[in-house]
């Protein structure tokens, strides 16, 4: 368990003092993914760079499994960061080293013997499919390769936590979903906790467990992906989600407007549901019992989160008044979410 | 006499030549080995302090700056000169190869030390904190990190110093430290004949050619960031 309590981080610039990280508090669940999410600057690396002591808070501590970290210095601080796997943005390995020494790195630096770290080497290069590759340099190595000599490099010395600071940044869409399935995986194999930060919510939405919001040095919300997603309360995580649910947002809106433009007498709803709902005959089932009711499909979406779906659908109703609060009514009984977005 | 011809090749005492070929190659050799490690030594210091919070740091960092800056400005001619007693007392001699050493090595060695110094600096930060949040021991950051990432600019910039180490043994030679330039001056210049003087600089631009080829293969055996 990783506990981040009251941690504060203010940097002194030439400019004045800069508050990177501002009160967080924060419990990360063995085993758990957890996603911290945030616009550029707003504070996300600080915050895990001082999991493992790259930067000192200036205020509270952080605690992982009871031991406090926050304060270890010189051979204590390097005992703890081997048990701390990272993998970075730009991968950050040797050039100079071929994929299997790049991998036996972190062993050298704890000092396995030489056999040992030879096969335990080849162990993670065979786990994150790259057999064959090994005695090749990362110049050779495409971008999602060298990020899984990365995650090998950072899981060589059993971690208890990984670090992943925008890992998938620097990949294509495709490329960003092998890695983060790799991640998956791993979390699951070894019950390893991930501490994942991303600036994309489908990141999150993949694979995390719960998400950490940040703004400006502060969590602004945090809870588990799947309520954070159904139900963002501040403005900036609405964004991200939106993003995300529904990236052709803006496209729906344009549509919306021309809908209402030439549908003035329509009633427009937008409806969210989650896990199982999204496999019911909703509309179906609207049209059974309304059929005088006009009912079109603006547009629609479901995402998958580790939790299960989530899905938003645009409608249009179109008929007398009974018939649209009739609608309505049935899809609050069916424990829908619905909006009206624009009524007449 | 040999009335200034520069073909005058049977007047070439090749037993001489060959010494003095030998002696030139001997200098560089012993000096450059003394010139990599201080330099190492040197640059790693320099890379080391800068950008410290620590006063005492920053003065060191300061007054070895400073110490590296002035020694590369001082030109070669006179550094010899400047070394004169320390030579003496050093090596009990001012005359031939091993006299030569200590101005030599004094006067490259800060020249490599800012190339190492600058070899460092163009490491990726990233790689360096990659290291530290493995866990890394500053120790392990310099001989797994900074020596073997910056090996191929350590070894151009060995092999720039080299080339310019050849000329100032030359340099030396014309005043008395023995070698190729020795032999110029002396049997060459000074008793008007220009063949040992043409030799003398053939030579010696061999020599240079042989340094640079194998600094240049060795960079392209060691640099494996484009293939
Ligand atoms: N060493 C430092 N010295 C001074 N200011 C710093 C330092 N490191 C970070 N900052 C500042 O702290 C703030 C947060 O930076 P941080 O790198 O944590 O943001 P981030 O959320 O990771 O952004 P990004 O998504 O761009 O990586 C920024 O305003 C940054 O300029
Ligand atoms: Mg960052």
């Amino acid at each position: 368990m990783i506990e981040f309590k009251d941690v504060t981080k203010t940097f002194n610039t030439k400019e004045g003092d800069l508050t990177a990280v501002a009160d967080v508090n924060l419990t990360i669940e063995d085993g758990e993914i957890y996603g911290i999410v945030g616009y550029s600057g707003a504070g996300k690396s600080t915050l895990t760079r001082m999991l493992n002591g790259l930067e000192t808070p200036t205020g509270g501590e952080i605690d992982i499994n009871g031991d406090k970290i926050t304060g270890l210095s010189g051979s204590e601080l390097r005992q703890k960061r081997q048990k701390i796997g990272m993998i970075f943005q730009h991968f950050n390995l040797l050039w100079s080293r071929t994929v299997l020494k790049n991998i036996m790195f972190p062993l050298e630096v704890a000092g396995v013997p030489r056999k040992e770290r030879k096969e335990k080497a080849q162990h993670l290069v065979d786990l994150v499919g790259l057999t064959g590759r090994e005695n090749s340099y990362p110049s050779e190595l495409s971008g999602g390769q060298k990020q899984r000599v990365g995650v090998a490099r950072a899981l060589a010395n059993d971690p208890e936590i990984l670090i992943s600071d925008e890992a998938t940044s620097a990949l294509d869409p495709q490329t960003t979903d092998e890695v983060l399935d790799l991640l998956l995986e791993i979390n699951k194999k070894m019950n390893l906790s991930i501490v994942l930060i991303t600036h994309e919510m489908h990141a999150i939405r993949k694979i995390c467990d719960h998400v950490a919001v940040m703004d400006s040095g502060r969590v602004v919300e945090q809870g588990t992906v799947f309520n954070v997603f159904r139900n963002p309360q501040q403005e900036i995580t609405k964004r991200f989600v939106n993003e995300e649910v529904d990236p052709s947002l803006s496209d729906t809106n344009i549509v919306l407007d021309d809908l209402i433009k030439s549908y003035p007498n329509g009633t427009i709803v937008q409806l969210v549901f989650h896990g199982d709902q999204a496999k019911l005959p909703i509309v179906s089932e609207i049209i059974h019992q309304y059929p005088d009711l006009q009912v079109s499909i603006i547009e629609g979406s479901i995402h998958q989160t580790q939790e299960g779906a989530i899905g938003t659908l645009y409608l249009q109703l179109i008929g007398n008044s009974d018939n649209v609060d009739g609608a309505m009514a049935l899809l609050k009984k069916m424990r829908v979410e619905t909006e009206v977005i624009h009524h007449d | 006499m040999t009335n200034g011809s520069y073909f005058a090749f049977k007047t070439v005492d090749w037993g001489n030549m060959g010494a003095a070929t030998w002696e030139t190659i001997w200098m560089t050799i012993v000096s450059m080995i003394a010139v990599a490690i201080l330099g190492v030594l040197l640059g790693l210091l320099l890379f080391e302090t800068t950008a410290s919070n620590n006063f005492a740091v920053k003065a060191l960092n300061w007054i070895v700056s400073f110490l590296v800056n002035v020694f590369r400005s001082i030109p070669f001619i006179i550094l010899i000169m400047l070394l004169l007693p320390i030579t003496k007392n050093l090596v009990g001699t001012i005359i031939g190869p091993t006299a030569a050493l200590p101005s030599l090595i004094v006067s490259a060695a800060p020249f490599y030390a800012r190339m190492v110094e600058l070899a460092f600096h163009e490491i990726d930060r990233g790689v360096i904190e990659a290291a530290e949040a493995m866990g890394a021991s500053q120790w392990q950051i310099v001989y797994k990190v900074l020596l073997p990432e910056s090996m191929p600019a350590l070894v151009s910039g060995a092999t720039v110093t080299t080339i310019s180490l050849i000329g100032y043994t030359a340099m030396a030679g014309a005043i008395g430290a023995g070698g190729l330039g020795n032999l110029a001056y002396i049997d060459g210049f000074q008793a008007s004949n220009n063949t040992i003087v043409l030799v003398a600089t053939v030579i010696i631009v061999i020599i240079v050619f042989i340094f640079q080829f194998i600094g240049d293969f060795l960079v392209r055996r060691i640099d494996k960031r484009t293939l």
